[in-house]
């Protein structure tokens, strides 16, 4: 039951930033949402509703967190032999619970296959990604000035980045020619691209593995990507948040490795972010985040992140799952082969209706190429086809342009998110939906 | 491992300018401390941490509700079939049970005078959090606001750091106990619009850190009549309004606004917290609660920025809306800081030292203008080195809160036990009376009387000196990196 308050006309005013639309919610991304919202998909109770593909949540393996909780509620909880409740409601240091940090240093150099190593001194903790990409963001560049970012990109960086930063993002554009690889020539042209519109470029911001292609950047590719910063003397953040979710450890290459490779040269302009909400499926708990090369940057950030500081009550709790060697070495494993089996199963039920995806290799979702089915060629096409997907199929998807894509035609399609039997359902009704497609074109 | 930084990599404005108050000559106060903390039996000697707004005295009955309540974690066997609800749970709007049981707890805080509004409940990260989210709603880079001096020294990291907004103080004075008159808002503001400022806003502690004053009815209700009528918002922080433990009775603005029908309530703006009130700094619980629509939406996009754990919302929602657990918690911590406040007051007033009258906070503000060798800053800060490195107490000064006269000090006593304030007493007195010998023949008469009335408790892990809470680490640290 709310509390009307009558609003005044015309009402005083707010800043900038806060009737600018930056905060990016009126995009198709956040529209597909709200048809979910109000006709949610239930097995039971609503099963001709929307079903949820558009959210990059991982729901396959909260069993193995339930099952450590339950074999270690005294570690986890305030009791003997743990850290008190009252020094745990009482810290707020903002240099972070010393064991939390270093559960997290061990959990980022597991995920690696150990071939890299992190020291827990220059973990920055904030309160999801979400704030860690804007929090590097402050620091690396002033208003007005410009990050560059491979398209297609997560679209909550539309906000994260720019909204309160007033930093603008220029696309590094990359196309189906040749798998949407970042080149070279493609940094290079968003370099002089920024330039001509008077911009500054601080940092090049790059998403490994990929959201939302849903693959791990080559080695090859990184390293060009490095020799370039270095080159024009910027930073680069690499936001590793999908790290865990691999389906294959050799596959994905961090940042990390390279800069070890090549004895931290150049290192200080390299920024890594983490977080906890995909590869744990723990977004509710907000824990993010920054491992920074940069001593001033892990100072600074530091101190910023007082506007941020990830609960000491979740921090004891994960510090005590985190540094669990058995749980983690188990769950890093289990959790990689239940998504790898679901990538699979997608990427089949879409082959049998006759749909081709990027082929990736970790995530929790596929980019699906749908390009041969719009009737026109455009973003008004591609839109025309979501809606069709959304209030016809019922499934939120989430449409290539909100991803700022320059191809029109792809989607991200989430799997991580739902039972394998609700998927089995999504994918009949895309098999149906192709079937009806198929057969309209031939009556036609 | 250690890396060579040999290029200094350019970073932003924002990142190298000062602003995040950590540079500032308080430090010194802070590194004595660190250095030297005094410990009961390890460290009788060392420096008593009294510059820490903490709320110690209470954690035994929120013990006691946990092990009460297990359900109320998500790791206890009890609890844990809520876990991956809770843990998937990342909507900015909030867990509507928290967003109720904290309405709920800020209504009782009130008396039960006010009704809130869960909907108008935006989360953040602690105070700072929500300090900083609601200027960047409210005002522009280069605009400014309005706030009485003395105040809490991180309101410019807070307010002004990352949001490029200024602070213009209002000076408030002694002759009238500090109180915010309407004479000193418009001078204040009549000079920011003479030197082109565009001051967007007012911003209040009730109750006042550092001063551990309530703000009177009338006094508030001319604050709210002046914004209304420059048609400036008005942020008022409550943070300490639990704390509340004396007459006169606490106001909030949330009251005033009932009673006066034409002020513009879109102008009106609460942040509040569990840091002091419930001493759960940790936990990272502060909010916005804004009267104005657009700002409640606006606001809860940006709380994507420090969102509550959802972990601790699903802990506080069922601890916050336990009615019995929440009155019988709110009256005795009244009860206690009252108490403490009293010994220490009655203790200083033995040896001449005066207070500022109060009823609530962590602290009183008491008046060492006498002590002043000059009555100037520097002989504040001259005096203020002194109580720290012979007294050994970490007091803060009160040009730290940008106060208009020297010889003012905050002086923290919620973040320790009894007798630790009987040490620190102990100390004062010493010092007042002439200092240095008789400081010896006390020290070694407490040691003994230490043996005896300390073997019943477990001291060693259960003491409150806040040494214990704080990890020790080679970087330095600052008052801001617990925002105190």
């Amino acid at each position: 039951m709310g509390i009307e308050i009558e609003q005044s006309h015309p009402s005083v005013e707010l800043s900038s930033i806060a009737i600018s639309e930056t905060h990016g919610e009126n995009s198709p991304y956040f529209a597909g949402w709200k048809a979910y919202d109000e006709d949610p998909y239930h097995e039971i109770t609503n099963p001709s509703g929307v079903i949820q593909m558009g959210l990059a949540e991982n729901q396959v393996s909260f069993d193995l967190l339930e099952k450590y909780l339950e074999e270690n509620s005294e570690a986890s909880t305030w009791g003997k032999g743990g850290t008190s409740f009252r020094e745990n409601a009482l810290f707020q240091d903002y240099h972070g619970l010393k064991s939390f940090r270093k559960a997290m240093a061990s959990f980022m150099e597991k995920i690696r296959g150990n071939k890299a190593k992190f020291d827990y001194e220059r973990i920055v903790l904030t309160a999801g990604a979400t704030a860690a990409n804007e929090l590097l963001t402050f620091i690396l560049a002033n208003p007005g000035d410009a990050l560059l970012v491979p398209t297609p990109y997560y679209p909550g960086f539309d906000r994260d980045l720019r909204w309160r930063t007033g930093v603008n993002i220029v696309p590094i554009h990359c196309d189906s020619s040749n798998n949407f690889q970042i080149t070279l020539e493609a940094l290079e042209t968003a370099y002089k691209n920024a330039e001509s519109m008077n911009m500054k470029v601080k940092a090049v911001l790059i998403t490994n593995p990929s959201n939302p292609l849903g693959i791990a950047i080559q080695r090859s590719v990184l390293e060009d990507i490095l020799d370039f910063v270095t080159r024009k003397n910027i930073h680069l953040v690499s936001d590793e948040i999908y790290s865990g979710s691999v389906f294959s450890s050799h596959e994905f290459i961090s940042v990390a490795e390279i800069l070890e490779s090549r004895q931290y040269k150049d290192a200080e302009r390299v920024h890594i972010v983490y977080s906890l909400s995909k590869d744990l499926g723990l977004p509710g708990f907000r824990v993010g985040t920054i491992y920074s090369y940069n001593d001033k940057v892990v100072t600074t950030a530091r101190r910023m992140s007082s506007f941020t500081l990830i609960s000491s009550q979740t921090q004891h709790l994960l510090a005590s799952m985190l540094s669990d060697e058995s749980f983690t070495d188990n769950y890093i494993k289990i959790n990689r082969e239940r998504l790898r089996k679901r990538y699979d199963m997608i990427i089949e039920g879409l082959k049998s209706a006759g749909i081709e995806c990027l082929k990736g290799n970790a995530g929790l979702f596929c980019w699906m190429n749908m390009s041969p089915m719009l009737e026109n060629d455009t973003r008004e096409g591609e839109l025309k086809l979501w809606n069709e997907i959304l209030n016809e199929v019922k499934l939120n998807i989430s449409p290539g342009c909100s991803c700022h894509c320059s191809e029109p035609g792809w989607f991200r399609v989430c799997f991580a998110n739902m039972s394998e039997q609700t998927l089995e359902i999504a994918l009949k009704r895309i098999r149906d939906f192709m079937n009806n497609k198929d057969r309209k074109d031939i009556e036609n | 491992m250690s890396l060579e930084n040999k290029n200094h990599q350019l970073l932003s404005k924002i990142a190298t300018n000062d602003k995040h108050g950590e540079n500032s000559p308080y430090f010194d106060g802070w590194k004595a401390y660190e250095s030297n903390p005094f410990h009961p039996t390890k460290n009788p000697q060392g420096v008593i941490q009294m510059g820490l707004a903490e709320n110690q005295l209470c954690f035994d009955l929120i013990e006691e509700w946990i092990r009460n309540n297990p359900k109320a974690s998500i790791c206890t066997p009890e609890g844990v079939n809520e876990f991956r609800n809770i843990a998937n749970f990342q909507d900015y709007h909030g867990l509507p049970e928290f967003r109720n049981a904290v309405a709920n707890f800020m209504s009782k805080v009130r008396g039960g005078r006010v009704r809130f509004d869960p909907d108008r409940i935006i989360m953040s990260g602690g105070a700072t959090g929500a300090n900083e989210l609601i200027m960047f709603c409210l005002a522009d880079p280069g605009d400014a606001f309005l706030v009485p001096s003395p105040y809490y020294p991180a309101f410019v990291r807070d307010l002004c750091w990352r949001t490029g907004v200024q602070l213009i103080p209002v000076q408030c004075h002694s002759s009238n106990n500090f109180k915010i008159t309407r004479e000193a808002l418009e001078e204040a503001y009549m000079k920011a619009q003479e030197g082109n400022i565009n001051v967007k806003g007012l911003i209040i502690t009730n109750p006042s850190n550092p001063l551990g004053t309530t703000i009177e009815k009338e006094t508030l209700k001319s604050i709210v009549s002046f914004i209304n009528e420059n048609n400036i918002h008005l942020v008022c922080d409550e943070i300490y309004s639990g704390t509340v433990f004396d007459t006169p009775k606490y106001v909030s603005v949330a009251e005033v606004i009932q009673e006066m029908e034409e002020c513009k309530k879109d102008l009106i703006h609460i942040i509040y917290s569990l840091s002091k009130d419930m001493g759960l700094p940790g936990f990272r619980v502060g909010l916005v609660y804004s009267y104005n629509n657009e700002v409640v939406n606006c606001g809860r996009k940006m709380s994507s920025f420090g969102l509550v754990s959802s972990q601790t919302q699903h802990f506080l929602a069922a601890m916050l809306s336990d009615n019995k657990f929440v009155d019988k918690f709110l009256a005795e911590s009244s009860r206690r800081l009252r108490e403490r406040r009293e010994f220490f007051t009655k203790g200083l007033e033995k040896v001449n030292i005066t207070c500022l009258p109060s009823n609530a906070g962590l602290f009183f503000w008491m008046n060492l203008r006498s002590l002043l060798k000059e009555k100037t800053f520097e002989g504040e800060m001259k005096l203020w080195r002194l109580i720290i490195n012979e007294v050994k107490l970490n007091v803060s000064p009160g040009s730290a809160f940008d106060c208009s006269e020297p010889g003012w000090y905050r002086v923290c006593f919620a973040n320790m036990d009894h007798e630790t304030v009987e040490i620190a007493l102990m100390r004062i007195r010493a010092f007042v009376n002439g200092r240095d010998k008789g400081k010896n023949m006390e020290i070694k008469r407490w040691k003994s009387n230490l043996r005896l009335s300390f073997s019943s408790r477990r001291f060693d892990e259960k003491v409150m000196s806040p040494h214990m809470m704080s990890p020790h680490s080679p970087m330095p640290h600052s008052p801001l990196v617990r925002a105190t």
